[in-house]
C-alpha cells in the first residue's frame, strides 16, 4: 500500500518545528510501523537527506522506549499496543498519516519525533523504592503476600514509563504513571514502611516537574499500552490523603 | 599463555564462602574516595551501581537508553532461577549447579557455577524486599514453574514479565542511591573507548548521544556490565541498540574475547514474515510448559494444522527426549525444528516454522487457566502474526537470542586488564557453551547484587584513589582517537546505508556462522567479512554532524563493530574442531544428530588477544577440569 506522512521535524530543542510530508510506498501489511518509518529513513540517507529520528529499541513492547502520536493519539491508538507492536495491516491503501512527538511541558523536545523524558525519573527518585539493603533480608517466603494483594501489586507494575499517559492527558499529567508504582508498594507489605513519605514525596516531585493535575478525563488509561487502571489514581489520592492525616 | 581463572581450590560447596573471606575489604571511610564507572544499567549494571553506590563508593553509571529502566534485560518474559527447593521436588545448590554444567555442555567453570547456584536463593529474597511482584499462591507463598533443562520446578515468575520486575527492581534500588547522591547517572551517553592507564582500565570515553560531545571519564576502575552480542547476525531478539561496542573498543585496548562462538539460537521465536523486518520477537520458552511442538508427518502438507489428524502429526521433541520432552534445552529443542523444516516439513510461509500447539493444555486446563498464565505472550503473538493461538497453533522458528561468550573474566569478574571488571552477558563465565531458560537473569543479579561489591574491593584495596585525571594524556587521546574514528566515518559519504550493510553481513553470518556451522561455511564467511568491512569504509553513507543527535552515527560505530568482531567469531568457531552446546559443526555429530564433543583436545576455554584489524589475532588457553560434575555425554533423552 502507499500512503502520505506528514511527519514533525523539529532540528533541536529551540529550534521551531514544522510538519513535512513523504510518502512512504509499498508497505508491506506486515511490517511494523516503526519498520515503515525505517524504510521511509533509508529513502531519505540515499537522497542526502536527514532521516527522520525516533525512539525505539526492543521492538518488542516491554522497553517504553517508542513514543509517537499517530493521527492525534499516542502510541496509535490500537488498544493496548506501543508503536513497535503497531502494524500496517491496521491502516489502508491511500491512508494520510499524522506523526508527532509526545507534546508535554515536562517532556521537551529533543529533535523531531525524541523528546526528554527525564521528568519521570525524577518522580521515581524521590521515593518509587523500598529502602532495603543488599544482602541481609528475610527469605522470601518469610513474607507472606495474598494472592489478590500480589495480583494487584502486579497489575500496577506492568507500567513500562513510555508516558502516553502523559501525553494524552489534556493537563499533561503524570498521575497514572506515578500512581502505578505507588499502588504496587501500597499493596505490599515490605512497602508500608515508607508508604506515607513515599505518596508525598512522588507526589512533590510530579509538581515539581511540570506536571499537570489529573481532572478524570480518563485519556491516560485509554491511551495506556499495557492496560494500567484509573484505579490506581484513586489508590494513589487515597494514599496521599492517608499520609496528610498522618 | 595459560590463562589462570583464579578458582578457589577445595571443597566447592565452601569455595565461594572461603574466597569471600580471603578477599581485601576497604574501610568504609574510604569507600566514599573511590569512583566507580558502570557502564550498562540493565541487571547486572544496575544492581552493581546500586549495591556498589549503597556500600559508599562514588559511582557514575551510563547507559545509551533515556531511562535505566529501559535496558534490554527487561525483554525477558520467562523467569528467574533459585534453588529453594519450596516445591520440595528435590531441588537443591548442588542440582542447580549440576543442571547448569551439564546445559552447558561441560564448557563452563565449575567454581564460578557453584557460586552462581548458591547465591541465586539470596536473589530472590532481594528482589521480595524490593517489592517485586512475584507470582504467589493463595497462601501468600511463592509460586514456582519449570523450565527446560531442569526436571525440577525453580523457576520464579513475575506474569510474563519477569525480566521487567526485576529490572524495575534494581532500577528501584538505583533510583534510590541517585537521590542519595552515591550515583550520578548518565543516561543517552554510549561508551566508544577504554582508557588503560599503565595497563589498568582507569577511564571511558563516551558520546552525549544528545550534544555529541565527546569526553572522558575517569575512575578507579570500571564495570562493563553492556549485555551481548548476537545483533552480529542483523535479526535477533535484542534491542536495536544492543552491540558489542562497549566490549570489541575494551578489546582492542587489551582484553580478551573469551568463546565468541558461542551463541544461543532460542527455539520459540516468531518466525520471519519478509525482508523488511527488522528484528525477530521471542515467545518465552515457559510456553513449552503447556504448548507441545510438532510438525506435519508427510512433506509438503500445508492443509490448516487443525486439519491435520492427530495420526499425522509428528511432536518430535516427545518422540527424541521423551524424559524431558517439550522442555529439551534450547540447542537441542533449536536443532530439532530446524530438522524438521529442513526436511521440508515446516510449516508457514517459506516453510520456515513449527507448531507449538495448546489445545491438549486448553482441554486440560481450560482456556482461561491458559489466558492466566501466558495471556500477555498471546496477544503479543496476535499482534505481529494476525492469528489467534487459542484457536490454532502458534508457528515458532529459531531465532539468535543471547550470547555465552563475552569478554574473558577470572574468578573476581576482573578480566585480563586489571581494573575492568565485565559483569552478566558482558561476560563468558558460567553459561558454558549453553544458557539453560531462567539463568540469563540470575547471571545478571548475581554479578550485579552479590559478586561484584566483595571482588571489586579486592582491587580497590590494593589501588590508590584519584590517581588519572581527565587531562591525562590517555585520555586526550582517547577522546582525539574517538574523534578521529567518528569523522571517518562521516566523511566517507558513499552510496550505501548502514542498515544495508548490517543486513548483508547479517546474511553472512547467519547462512554460515548460524546455527549449523561447517568449516567450509566458516571459511566462507572469514573470506567474505572483511570484503564487506572494506566496503563499508569506502561506501557507507552516514548523513549528518557528530555534533549533534544523529542516530546515523551511532548505528554506524556499531555496525563497523560487528564487522571485525563478526570475523573473530567465526575464526573462534573454526577453530573449535568439536559441536557442544549452542556451537555446531556438522562435521562432529553423533549418528543420531547429537552435538559430538571433543574433550581431549577442546575442553578450554578460548580466549582472543586483538593484534589489529587485519592481523591474526591471538588465541590463549584456560583449561577447564571438572571434578565435582563428571564430564558425560549430555542426553536428555
Amino acid at each position: 500500500m502507499n500512503l502520505t506522512l506528514h511527519v514533525w521535524r523539529q532540528s533541536g530543542p529551540k529550534a521551531p518545528g514544522k510538519l513535512e510530508q513523504y510518502e512512504a510506498k509499498n508497505v508491506s501489511p506486515d511490517q511494523s510501523f516503526l519498520e515503515m518509518l525505517d524504510e521511509v529513513n533509508e529513502h531519505l540517507i540515499k537522497e542526502g537527506k536527514d532521516p527522520i529520528a525516533f525512539d525505539h529499541d526492543c521492538r518488542e513492547g516491554i522497553c517504553g522506549m517508542c513514543s509517537q502520536v499517530i493521527n492525534g493519539v499516542p502510541h496509535g491508538g490500537q488498544e493496548r499496543t506501543t508503536v513497535c507492536q503497531l502494524h500496517m495491516r491496521r491502516f489502508n491503501d491511500g491512508d494520510t498519516i499524522y506523526i508527532e512527538p509526545w507534546r508535554a511541558l515536562a517532556f521537551p523536545v529533543q529533535k523531531d519525533l525524541i523528546v526528554d523524558r527525564n521528568a519521570l525519573e525524577k518522580i521515581m527518585q524521590a521515593g518509587g523504592y523500598t529502602s532495603c539493603h543488599t544482602g541481609g533480608v528475610a527469605d522470601g517466603n518469610a513474607i507472606l503476600v495474598p494472592k489478590q494483594d500480589a495480583d494487584y501489586a502486579m497489575d500496577a507494575a506492568e507500567c513500562i514509563g513510555c508516558g502516553a499517559c502523559v501525553a494524552a492527558c489534556p493537563n499533561g499529567s503524570a498521575m497514572l504513571y506515578t500512581s502505578a508504582k505507588v499502588a504496587q508498594l501500597a499493596a505490599l507489605p515490605q512497602g508500608q514502611a515508607e508508604a506515607a513519605e513515599r505518596v508525598c514525596a512522588m507526589t512533590e516531585a510530579m509538581q515539581e516537574a511540570g506536571f499537570g493535575n489529573c481532572s478524570n478525563h480518563y485519556e491516560c488509561m485509554a491511551a495506556c499500552p499495557k492496560g494500567i487502571n484509573v484505579k490506581f489514581i484513586a489508590k494513589l489520592n487515597r494514599e496521599y490523603q492517608k499520609a496528610l492525616f498522618k | 599463555m595459560i590463562l589462570d581463572g583464579k578458582c578457589p581450590k577445595g571443597p566447592i560447596q565452601t569455595s565461594w564462602d572461603r574466597h569471600r573471606f580471603d578477599l581485601k575489604l576497604v574501610n568504609p571511610a574510604n569507600k566514599r574516595k573511590y569512583k566507580v564507572l558502570v557502564v550498562g544499567t540493565g541487571l547486572a549494571g544496575g544492581a552493581a551501581a546500586a549495591s556498589l553506590g549503597e556500600l559508599g563508593y562514588n559511582v557514575e553509571a551510563f547507559c545509551y537508553q533515556d531511562s535505566a529502566r529501559r535496558a534490554h534485560s527487561i525483554a525477558a518474559q520467562g523467569g528467574i532461577n533459585a534453588a529453594k527447593n519450596y516445591p520440595n521436588d528435590g531441588d537443591s545448590i548442588y542440582r542447580l549447579f549440576y543442571d547448569t554444567i551439564k546445559g552447558g555442555d561441560f564448557r563452563a567453570r565449575e567454581a564460578d557455577v557453584w557460586r552462581l547456584a548458591q547465591v541465586s536463593n539470596n536473589i530472590i529474597d532481594q528482589c521480595v524486599a524490593q517489592g517485586v511482584p512475584f507470582a504467589r499462591d493463595y497462601a501468600g507463598y511463592l509460586d514456582n514453574r519449570s523450565f527446560g533443562g531442569a526436571q525440577v520446578s525453580r523457576t520464579f515468575y513475575a506474569r510474563g514479565q519477569t525480566g521487567q520486575q526485576l529490572l524495575l527492581g534494581a532500577y528501584s534500588a538505583l533510583s534510590r542511591q541517585v537521590k542519595a547522591g552515591t550515583v550520578k547517572l548518565f543516561a543517552r551517553t554510549e561508551m566508544l573507548d577504554l582508557v588503560v592507564v599503565d595497563g589498568e582500565a582507569k577511564g571511558i570515553t563516551v558520546r552525549d548521544l544528545i550534544t555529541g560531545e565527546i569526553r572522558t571519564h575517569v575512575g578507579d576502575a570500571v564495570v562493563l556490565a553492556t549485555g551481548g552480542y548476537v545483533n552480529v547476525f542483523y535479526l535477533s531478539t535484542n534491542a536495536m541498540g544492543c552491540s558489542v561496542t562497549a566490549n570489541w573498543r575494551a578489546h582492542k585496548k587489551g582484553a580478551f574475547f573469551a568463546n565468541p562462538c558461542y551463541t544461543q539460537i532460542h527455539p520459540t521465536c516468531i518466525p520471519q514474515s519478509g525482508d523488511h523486518q527488522s528484528k525477530l520477537t521471542l515467545m518465552s520458552e515457559s510456553l513449552r510448559n503447556d504448548g507441545r511442538c510438532w510438525a506435519p508427518k508427510k512433506k509438503g502438507d500445508n492443509r490448516h494444522p487443525n486439519d491435520i489428524p492427530e495420526e499425522e502429526r509428528d511432536y518430535y521433541l516427545e518422540r527424541k527426549y521423551p524424559s524431558f520432552g517439550n522442555l529439551a534445552p534450547r540447542d537441542i529443542a533449536s536443532r530439532a525444528a530446524k530438522e524438521q523444516c529442513d526436511d521440508g516439513r515446516g510449516v508457514g510461509p517459506g516453510g520456515r516454522g513449527v507448531n507449538l500447539d495448546f489445545s491438549a493444555a486448553i482441554k486440560r486446563v481450560g482456556e482461561h487457566t491458559i489466558r492466566e498464565r501466558y495471556g500477555n505472550l498471546f496477544e503479543m503473538y496476535e499482534k505481529i502474526t494476525d492469528e489467534n493461538a487459542y484457536k490454532q497453533p502458534m508457528r515458532m522458528y529459531p531465532a539468535p537470542h543471547y550470547s555465552m561468550g563475552g569478554l574473558w573474566v577470572d574468578y573476581n569478574c576482573e578480566s585480563n586488564v586489571p581494573g575492568l571488571f565485565v559483569l552478566g552477558e558482558a561476560n563468558f563465565s558460567v553459561h558454558g557453551a549453553n544458557r539453560l531458560g531462567a539463568s540469563a537473569l540470575m547471571q545478571g543479579l548475581a554479578d550485579g547484587y552479590f559478586v561484584i561489591p566483595y571482588t571489586i574491593a579486592n582491587y580497590l584495596a590494593k589501588t590508590k584513589p584519584g590517581t588519572v585525571s581527565a587531562d591525562h594524556p590517555e585520555c586526550k587521546k582517547s577522546v582525539e582517537d574517538v574523534k578521529a574514528y567518528n569523522n571517518r566515518l562521516l566523511n566517507i559519504n558513499g552510496k550505501k546505508t548502514v542498515s544495508e550493510f548490517h543486513r548483508e553481513l547479517g546474511k553472512i553470518m547467519w547462512e554460515n556462522v548460524g546455527m549449523a556451522r561447517s568449516e567450509e561455511s566458516l571459511k566462507d564467511a572469514i573470506k567474505r567479512i572483511p570484503v564487506l568491512r572494506e566496503e563499508f569504509w569506502n561506501n557507507v553513507k552516514v548523513t549528518g554532524k557528530g555534533e549533534e543527535l544523529n542516530q546515523q552515527l551511532e548505528n554506524a560505530g556499531r555496525v563497523a563493530d560487528f564487522l571485525e568482531f563478526g570475523e573473530l567469531m567465526a575464526k573462534d568457531a573454526l577453530h573449535r574442531n568439536e559441536s557442544c552446546g549452542g556451537h555446531f559443526r556438522v562435521e562432529h555429530q553423533m549418528p543420531d544428530g547429537e552435538a559430538k564433543r571433543d574433550d581431549e583436545n577442546y575442553c578450554y576455554v578460548g580466549a582472543w588477544e586483538f593484534k589489529g584489524v587485519d592481523k591474526e589475532p591471538e588465541l590463549h588457553k584456560e583449561p577447564l577440569t571438572f571434578e565435582n560434575v563428571h564430564l558425560a555425554v549430555r542426553s536428555y533423552k
